[in-house]
């Protein structure tokens, strides 16, 4: 009994460090920092989903945490490094327009995220169900990171961020999804990944460069 | 040999009988199959044209045996429910008396519209013989399914895949622009058209959420609804038929498409939209309104009156035919119409008489109007020319064509004993027994109506001598034409077959009422009395109006026998030939001649209102003088140019939300995140 408390109280941890990590990303301003944040966050996943796989005795979250690290954690950042070392834009940093706005946005999102999650988490029955709030947070603020950013790799790892809430959604709400749906997402993300690489190297070539407000030229007038 | 002929006739009737519904799916089935075919060898006409388009023209045949034979035998509705469509959804078919007679008008019309389009499809003239073929052969399918159709899932992807199928067809010379243009504006109004009828099939379930015909023939609807759904499949339908001011299309796209094409368009296509709005109205609604008879009735006749009237002004030959065709299809509304104002008033014998006229007319309307898109396919192949200004004198080099484009155009200027009579005189016969209507606000605007028929019909017959005589007679206008070739046998075999048709039901038209007889008796309770007699008709009664083709027509055969014996062997036998008397002014040339704007000129001037016109005239010192007159329908300029720069506004409008930029993007989706996200809560 006292051993599932600690769990809990672990899981909590983690779920804010995830909180913090995405608040990170949205004040970070250099590309590769943002890779290093990426993959931190999926090392939490994966610590937080072996904890309920533990805790929740269900076999199949150690396959799923296991694909977690393989993929978030080792695969994906290690392709956004090559991706960026082959672009040239390991150095690249962004002008970030008015952080402490940013912030304060992100601030009435978490609130938001917990104020929605309030009716889900008196009903469900997970260990977990107390971090769902926090899940929502992180898909709201990957969310705002890429509005707020301007570089296509940005973009990517926003997009990668918020399947990263949304994955940790799922395990707090509901125990994970079914496997066959984690392995397609998973499968998604990669080629996703591969595909928006494909496509970085066709707007640098167009454009010289990878800043995205280069295609408001393609608006039709 | 005769009897065995008839023998054989009889066994395979007997071998048919009560499974004409799985025949014809066959012969669906093979039409897709002879369009699939078609890309063995893609590029061959030999292939194409010569083997699976008559191939094609068989199968409609079969078509319309099946249908005449299910017509004659006076057997209940074949349903079948197909293994195919969405999982909950299956396709329901069935045959009854309605489809069956549209079917008989689709495989008599299609066989010799195969057969021409045999012989006419050129190789190097637009898509792919192959691509043609399968377009056509899906074209002739779909438009068999939306007859057989017995729910509104089916009948709408019937409907759609002929719409697209149609549109390929018509586009098939997509390199022209103006070809594009008209296939889009066909493609648009098919469109409007289709979401109407859906609509109207969204009305016509009343809430139960059941979308077999079955379904809907059981729901009760409101009087509010009824007339919703009615209102719906008029547009819907009225926008394929072509009923003004629907009708825009029309003049687009006959002269775009191939000649077969057209024909089959014309001839068959419309008829879809005829056979779906007597289905809605006359089958699915159990209720009918006398205003509703009212409003068909006007919108018909003021369509015949319109197609007439520009049919006179125009100079493009297959626009000419196009306007002609909404001057056809006014007249079988108004023969609708008529139903409908007879049926609710309780006269269920004159409301089988304006029905019959209406079906006989679609009937007729599908013989010659396919006839006279084909022949102009040849003269088109024959001179590459199709404006009216720079054709004449055909009838030499292309006797052929000439003779039976003559049988189309007196059929269709509704004269006596051809078929186009039968139909323009039953619906004038429905029209005087209007007065005994108990709305006296009718009976007032009934004659006028009338007297419009009349003079829709004298225009019809004008329309048609300018046809004709500016095409076929006097001299070519062009040193070309004296060249000009005649069609070659298989086109030559699909004229004949149409003409043929039209003489027979001109000199038997007891052939079309008795299959007409057995729709009008389901739909209304009622029929015409057809005689027992092969020599009269009498529809009503043999004392009131009663006619007879085929004593008109020995008459006819006796008395030009009779001249010419007379003249050739009595008179003085003698022949010669030499130019004709110049009236002593020798400087003639064929320039000289009556044109098609000269014989339009007093229409024109009488009817000015309906046009926009714009004329340049030159000047007194021009040295190269040219007169030009461009016509435009009102109601492009009243109706749809408003109409698509409010469309326009309204896109430009919306057009603001496109900044270009991915974070605003990225922020409407967020937004409507948040505002989702906010619903829940």
């Amino acid at each position: 009994m006292h051993h599932s408390e600690l769990i809990a109280q672990l899981l909590k941890v983690l779920a804010a460090g995830l909180l913090l990590i995405s608040f990170a990303m949205l004040a970070s301003r250099r590309t590769q920092q943002l890779i290093t944040l990426f993959a931190w966050q999926g090392a939490m996943l994966f610590v937080s989903t072996c904890l309920v796989a533990y805790s929740s005795g269900l076999t199949e979250m150690y396959y799923s945490a296991g694909l977690t690290l393989l993929l978030k954690v080792i695969a994906l950042p290690w392709i956004l490094h090559r991706l960026i070392h082959r672009l040239g834009a390991q150095w690249d940093s962004e002008q970030l327009v008015n952080v402490p706005t940013t912030m304060m946005a992100g601030l009435a999102l978490v609130i938001f995220a917990f104020g929605l999650a309030q009716p889900i988490t008196s009903m469900a029955t997970t260990i977990t169900r107390h971090t769902l709030g926090i899940a929502l947070a992180v898909i709201l603020l990957a969310f705002l990171m890429m509005i707020t950013r301007r570089k296509a790799v940005t973009q990517v790892i926003g997009f990668l961020a918020m399947e990263n809430g949304l994955f940790f959604a799922a395990t707090s709400a509901t125990y994970g999804m079914p496997m066959v749906i984690e392995l397609g997402i998973a499968l998604d993300l990669l080629v996703g990944v591969f595909i928006l690489g494909i496509f970085f190297f066709q707007i640098r070539e167009q454009f010289d460069s990878l800043d995205l407000s280069n295609l408001e030229s393609l608006k039709e007038d | 040999m005769v009897l065995s002929a008839y023998h054989w006739t009889f066994a395979l009737a007997e071998t048919l009988a009560g499974h004409e519904l799985r025949f014809m799916l066959c012969i669906v089935a093979a039409w897709m199959i002879l369009g699939l075919a078609g890309f063995l060898r893609p590029h061959s006409i030999r292939f194409v044209a010569h083997l699976l388009f008559p191939a094609g023209g068989v199968l409609c045949l079969g078509v319309a045996v099946l249908a005449g034979l299910y017509l004659g035998s006076g057997r209940g509705p074949q349903a079948a429910i197909l293994p195919l469509g969405l999982p909950d959804l299956p396709f329901h078919i069935r045959l009854d008396v309605l489809s069956g007679f549209f079917l008989l008008l689709l495989g008599v019309a299609g066989a010799g519209i195969s057969t021409f389009a045999a012989g006419y499809f050129r190789s190097g003239e637009g898509t792919a013989p192959a691509l043609l073929g399968l377009h056509y052969h899906l074209f002739l399918a779909s438009m068999a399914l939306v007859m057989l159709a017995d729910d509104a899932y089916m009948f709408m992807v019937a409907w759609e895949t002929m719409a697209l199928t149609s549109y390929f067809l018509v586009t098939s010379h997509h390199r022209i622009p103006e070809i594009r243009r008209a296939g889009f504006l066909y493609l648009l109004m098919a469109h409007v058209g289709a979401v109407c009828i859906l609509l109207c099939f969204g009305v016509l379930q009343g809430g139960s959420w059941q979308f077999t015909f079955d379904a809907m023939r059981g729901a009760p609807l409101a009087p509010v609804w009824a007339t919703t759904a009615f209102l719906l499949a008029l547009l819907g339908f009225g926008a394929k038929a072509g009923l003004v001011p629907m009708h825009v299309w029309l003049p687009e796209a006959h002269p775009a498409a191939p000649s077969p094409v057209s024909a089959m368009m014309s001839g068959i296509m419309l008829k879809t939209a005829i056979y779906g709005l007597l289905r809605i109205s006359f089958d699915l609604l159990n209720v009918r309104f006398w205003q509703w008879g009212a409003l068909l009735l006007g919108l018909g006749l003021f369509s015949a009156l319109f197609g007439a009237i520009f049919a006179a002004v125009q100079t493009d030959m297959k626009r000419l035919l196009a306007y002609s065709s909404i001057e056809n299809v006014g007249l079988i509304f108004t023969g609708i119409g008529l139903a409908v104002l007879f049926q609710t008033n309780n006269m269920p014998l004159f409301a089988a008489l304006a029905l019959t006229a209406a079906l006989v007319h679609s009937l007729n309307h599908a013989l010659f109007k396919s006839l006279l898109f084909l022949t102009t396919g040849s003269v088109l192949h024959a001179t590459r020319q199709r404006s009216l200004g720079k054709l004449g004198g055909l009838i030499r080099p292309m006797p052929w064509v000439a003779s039976l484009a003559l049988v189309g155009t007196l059929s269709i200027a509704g004269l006596p004993p051809f078929n186009g009579f039968i139909s323009e005189w039953l619906l004038l016969q429905s029209f005087l027994f209007t007065p005994q209507l108990p709305h006296a606000f009718l009976n007032m605007l009934i004659p006028l109506g009338a007297a419009a028929l009349a003079l829709t019909a004298a225009l019809a017959a004008y329309v048609m001598v300018k046809f004709y005589g500016v095409i076929f007679l006097g001299q070519p206008r062009e040193g070309s034409l004296e060249s000009a070739h005649d069609a070659n046998w298989l086109e030559r075999l699909g004229l004949g077959w149409l003409a043929f048709g039209c003489i027979l039901i001109g000199a038997l038209p007891q052939l079309a009422l008795n299959a007409v007889a057995p729709v009008t008796g389901k739909l209304l309770g009622d029929s015409v009395r057809p005689s027992s007699t092969v020599w009269w008709i009498a529809p009503i009664a043999q004392q009131q109006a009663s006619y007879s083709g085929l004593i008109l027509l020995a008459g006819i055969v006796a008395v030009v026998a009779a001249t010419f014996v007379f003249v050739r062997l009595l008179a003085h036998g003698r022949m010669r030939r030499t130019a004709p008397w110049d009236c002593g002014y020798p400087w003639q040339n064929s320039r000289m001649q009556d044109t098609a704007e000269g014989f339009g000129q007093p229409i024109r001037h009488m009817f000015g209102t309906f046009f926009r016109m714009e004329r340049h005239l030159p000047s007194a010192a021009d040295t190269s003088p040219r007169y030009r007159v461009y016509i435009e329908d009102r109601l492009w300029r009243g109706i749809y140019l408003p109409i698509a720069r409010g469309v326009q506004s309204l896109a430009d409008a919306i057009g603001v939300l496109q900044r270009g930029r991915l974070a605003v993007y990225l922020l409407y989706s967020f937004l409507t995140l948040l505002g989702l996200l906010v619903f829940v809560l």
